[in-house]
């Protein structure tokens, strides 16, 4: 009961930002607001009804006032619209060489996945100046992930990543809530971001690991035998995946794709939903045999594979590739993972 | 504060015959049950909409109560999950869409025209059934077991993951919504067709336009409404993959859908409130209201722009950068006709005769919590701030600002101003004046406290919370205890009154309006002959003229 703050502690490089923006916010409608209170008490009290005041006087309305109360506050919401913005535009561009973090939620807890391989329910350990992109997703409902201190909120999708970011200025230990109802426990999926000195950090990132995101990815790759297609010579039944990231590749109905997190996640769960120019359509599903954490190891993977040096990744010709390919699905045996319904998550 | 002549205002002789009126016409339950008179099913409405808030009501203390600790000690999570999506989900469908329009209007709008009833009053008639089969649903979900989604049913949960009563609870408000449409239709019939002679438009009452531009929002939201109803339905029941991607469907398409009906539902409930506070600042100055035209046109520009702004719900939920900025601007600009009206009430009463009767007051206290409620959303639409609190407490207080500060104060302003037409009687005031008050002091000390727990960053929805939170919801329930009192005075001292308030009169509020040219309570037929129109709406001179005149022949 001690404890008794009336404003959050700013913990992030936006903070401030938000924080000026809501107390400027406080001190417009706050003037405005006081302003017509004045206002009607001072009428209620001076014009009170009395006996030589049973009927009142008509006064024909001048058009410039209800102009100027109209036009006046349009441009203040317009104001304040902008400054909205402003802070906005800068919440979302995230800053280069930002430490990639990932988190998925589930009914109810966080977990968090380093790239060096650590990972963490409900706690999340982050260097203090650093900026840290957070992709996140859901393994069950619609969630949340706010830091109050930091003032970013970010809703968790269970179809895609979404991305944010923020920029720890303070040390310390902070909350981190669940925003959107997800229920039973919706209020205990609640937990810390703990904030240190980039050399507590490495010494806390020397504790036992498994290797990092991208190797534990590796053996994923090879686990589920997705090398077998995508091998890293042109002209096998997959794309070769290495410098793919980031590219644009075209699709076999003519349109172009970004290779990002969620096309790599859609082509993983929903292999069928974008094929790229030049393959046939033979990748089975992987929706509810890789789990969300495997996802995030596998994308990292994918993402770390550096370009080859002869960068021509070219498709093989479409009918010589159908040929190819029907011919290998007769005569080899296609690796197919053990499982018996694909579509449905469990 | 005055004393003098508040009450009695001579200027038209009541009288004192005692008249065949609507509630001694016929006796009987079926007489009420079986009813086509639009006064005696908005007393219909009143009962059931006045039961459903005591529900909701009760609900709500409950939650208060559990708020107290920051530990979830008195309920379990899954209690406190019914809880609070019951008390939003009995609120909205069961109490403030239909409070306003289907009582006050129901019972005042033909009357206020000029007419004997509505154009449909058998339709009429259907959709207080259908709102109580509605209703009835809603009932049963609560004896079965309740409801854990929250009144969004956001999916996927709701179809998916949730084992409650989703289904018997969407099916209640899905039936609710034929019964809100088909007011709003009997509404827009009545108001073009059955205006009585010399009733133009620029003569009618701003309740009329105000409960014009809601008749249309509910017309074109409500279908939307129930088509997402049905489809989560369908989703949660046949498992057709809609809304889950695990069947292949997209969670943030039901948000769209939901919001695409349930923005345009903020305005269902608001402007019926606004629709009251011009009656009773007009009549609570004796004065034209200021800017007729502008205060008219402001509410026809709320019920259009209200259909643009769904999406300022979805800020974090993944839309575009770009979408979100287009849905914030035209946020701001949702703003603008609801400033015009504030500002335009307070005008009014420059070089007013400001009576300080019971209904003023509240219209007072609706002008001042409907600012803060306003200034808020301004902040939630603004991205940068809506980002930290969007789904936290400061949501939660804004809203309440809007439909507890703005709806439900000018509901009561608008059962004390029409009382004496409604039963005959006059209620006692200084009791009301204390319940206005106690209103006004518990709403703020309930809901003010969570703007700042809100920023500090306490999220909506929570069974627990963190210590540091406490002091600000002991406050909030402190303030619940104060507002429940001023809740309950209204139904004790309205109902003393049925018995032994002070005989009313035609008009004692000695206001303007065609509602105070016939008896308390009116006679079935509303007026023994149809009234002409010959003044514009609150000319009080001309008004008091034109009675002086019936009076005589």
């Amino acid at each position: 009961m001690t404890d008794f703050p009336l404003f959050p502690e700013q913990a992030s490089s936006v903070a401030p930002l938000v924080d000026g923006l809501y107390l400027f916010l406080v001190a417009v409608t706050g003037a405005v607001s006081i302003l017509i209170w004045l206002v009607i008490f001072y009428f209620a009290i001076k014009y009170r009804r009395r006996p030589d005041n049973e009927l009142a006087q008509e006064q024909e309305p001048p058009a410039i006032l209800e102009m100027t109360w109209t036009v006046i506050p349009l441009l203040v919401f317009i104001g304040i619209f902008i400054a909205g913005a402003w802070v906005f535009m800068r919440m979302n561009v995230v800053p280069a060489n930002a430490l990639e973090i990932y988190a998925t939620g589930r009914q109810w807890m966080w977990k968090f996945q380093h790239p060096t391989g650590q990972r963490e329910i409900n706690e999340l350990h982050v260097p203090v100046g650093r900026t840290v992109k957070l992709t996140v997703a859901s393994e069950d409902v619609i969630h949340s992930l706010w830091f109050p201190s930091f003032r970013v909120k970010q809703d968790v999708l269970p179809n895609r990543y979404r991305a944010f970011w923020f920029q720890a200025t303070k040390t310390g230990r902070f909350h981190i809530f669940c925003a959107e109802y997800c229920g039973t426990q919706h209020s205990g999926m609640i937990g810390s971001v703990v904030v240190m000195e980039p050399t507590d950090y490495q010494r806390w990132l020397a504790g036992g690991t498994e290797g990092s995101l991208a190797s534990q990815g590796e053996k994923l790759f090879q686990k589920y035998a997705c090398n077998t297609c995508h091998m890293d010579t042109a002209g096998a039944r997959g794309p070769v995946l290495a410098g793919l990231y980031g590219k644009t590749r075209p699709l076999m109905d003519g349109a172009n794709v970004l290779v990002d997190d969620n096309y790599i996640r859609e082509s993983i769960l929903n292999p069928q939903a974008k094929i790229a120019a030049g393959f046939q359509p033979i990748m089975p599903t992987f929706q509810g045999q890789v789990n969300e954490e495997d996802l995030i190891r596998l994308l990292s993977y994918v993402k770390s594979l550096p370009a080859p040096q002869s960068q021509q990744v070219q498709p093989v010709e479409s009918a010589q590739s159908q040929a190819t390919a029907s011919g290998a699905t007769g005569s080899q045996p296609v690796v197919i993972p053990p499982a018996t319904s694909t579509t449905t998550n469990q | 504060m005055t004393s003098t002549t508040i009450d009695d205002a001579p200027y038209i002789e009541p009288s004192t015959k005692e008249r065949r009126n609507y509630l001694n016409d016929e006796y009987g339950v079926l007489s009420w049950l079986l009813t086509k008179d639009h006064k005696r099913i908005a007393i219909l409405y009143l009962i059931s909409v006045s039961i459903f808030f005591v529900v909701g009501g009760v609900i709500a203390f409950l939650m208060r109560l559990e708020l107290l600790t920051p530990e979830g000690d008195l309920f379990t999570s899954d209690t406190y999950n019914k809880l609070f999506t019951l008390h939003g989900v009995v609120m909205i469908f069961f109490f403030l869409i239909p409070a306003i329009p289907a009582v006050i209007g129901n019972f005042i709008l033909p009357i206020m025209l000029g007419a004997k009833d509505l154009a449909f009053p058998k339709l009429n008639l259907a959709s207080w059934y259908i709102y109580i089969i509605g209703g009835t649903f809603g009932v049963i979900v609560i004896i079965t077991g309740g409801v854990d989604t929250g009144w969004t049913f956001y999916t996927p949960y709701s179809t998916q993951f949730s084992n409650t009563k989703v289904f018997l609870t969407t099916m209640g408000a899905f039936i609710t919504g034929f019964s809100s449409i088909l007011t709003g239709l009997n509404f827009l019939v009545t108001i073009h067709r059955m205006r009585a002679p010399g009733l133009t438009w620029f003569r009618l009452p701003l309740f009329v336009w105000s409960m014009y531009a809601t008749s249309v929002v509910i017309m074109l939201a409500t279908p939307v409404l129930a088509i997402t109803l049905v489809l989560l339905m369908v989703e949660r029941v046949l498992r057709v993959g809609i809304f889950d991607p695990a069947l292949g469907g997209d969670p943030v398409l039901y948000q769209h859908l939901f919001w695409f009906y349930s923005h345009p539902a903020v305005y269902i409930m608001i402007l019926p409130g606004m629709a009251v506070i011009s009656e009773c600042v007009a009549a609570f100055t004796r004065k034209k209201v200021f800017g007729y035209k502008f205060v008219a046109f402001s509410s026809l520009a709320i019920a259009f722009l209200g259909f643009l702004v769904w999406a300022h719900h979805l800020f974090v939920a993944g839309i575009s950068v770009y979408a979100a900025l287009v849905f914030s601007f035209l946020t701001m600009l949702v703003a603008v006709p609801s400033a015009i009206k504030v500002f335009n009430w307070t005008a009014t009463m420059y070089k007013a005769s400001v009576s300080w009767n019971t209904p003023m007051l509240y219209v007072l206290g609706f002008i001042g919590l409907f600012t803060i409620g306003g200034v808020t959303g301004l902040f939630l639409g603004a991205l940068g701030v809506d980002v930290h609190v969007h789904d936290s407490y400061f949501v939660v207080a804004h809203f309440h600002y809007i439909m507890v500060g703005g709806t439900i104060m000018a509901y009561l302003a608008g059962i004390h101003y029409w009382w004496p037409k409604i039963t005959g009687r006059m209620y006692p005031e200084w009791w009301a004046r204390l319940s206005a008050l106690l209103v006004f002091v518990g709403f703020n000390l309930t809901f003010f406290p969570q703007f700042l727990v809100g920023y500090v960053g306490m999220p909506r929805r929570y069974h627990a919370y963190a210590p540091e939170f406490q002091v600000l919801n002991v406050l909030s329930t402190a303030g619940a205890t104060v507002l429940a009192m001023g809740y309950l005075l209204p139904m004790i001292y309205l109902g003393w009154s049925l018995k032994f308030g002070r005989k009313a009169g035609a008009n004692p509020w000695g206001a303007a309006g065609l509602e105070w040219a016939t008896t308390s309570p009116p006679p079935k037929e509303n007026f023994h002959e149809t009234p002409v129109v010959t003044w514009d709406a609150y000319d009080y001179p001309a008004f008091l003229k034109a009675m002086r005149e019936t009076q005589n022949v």
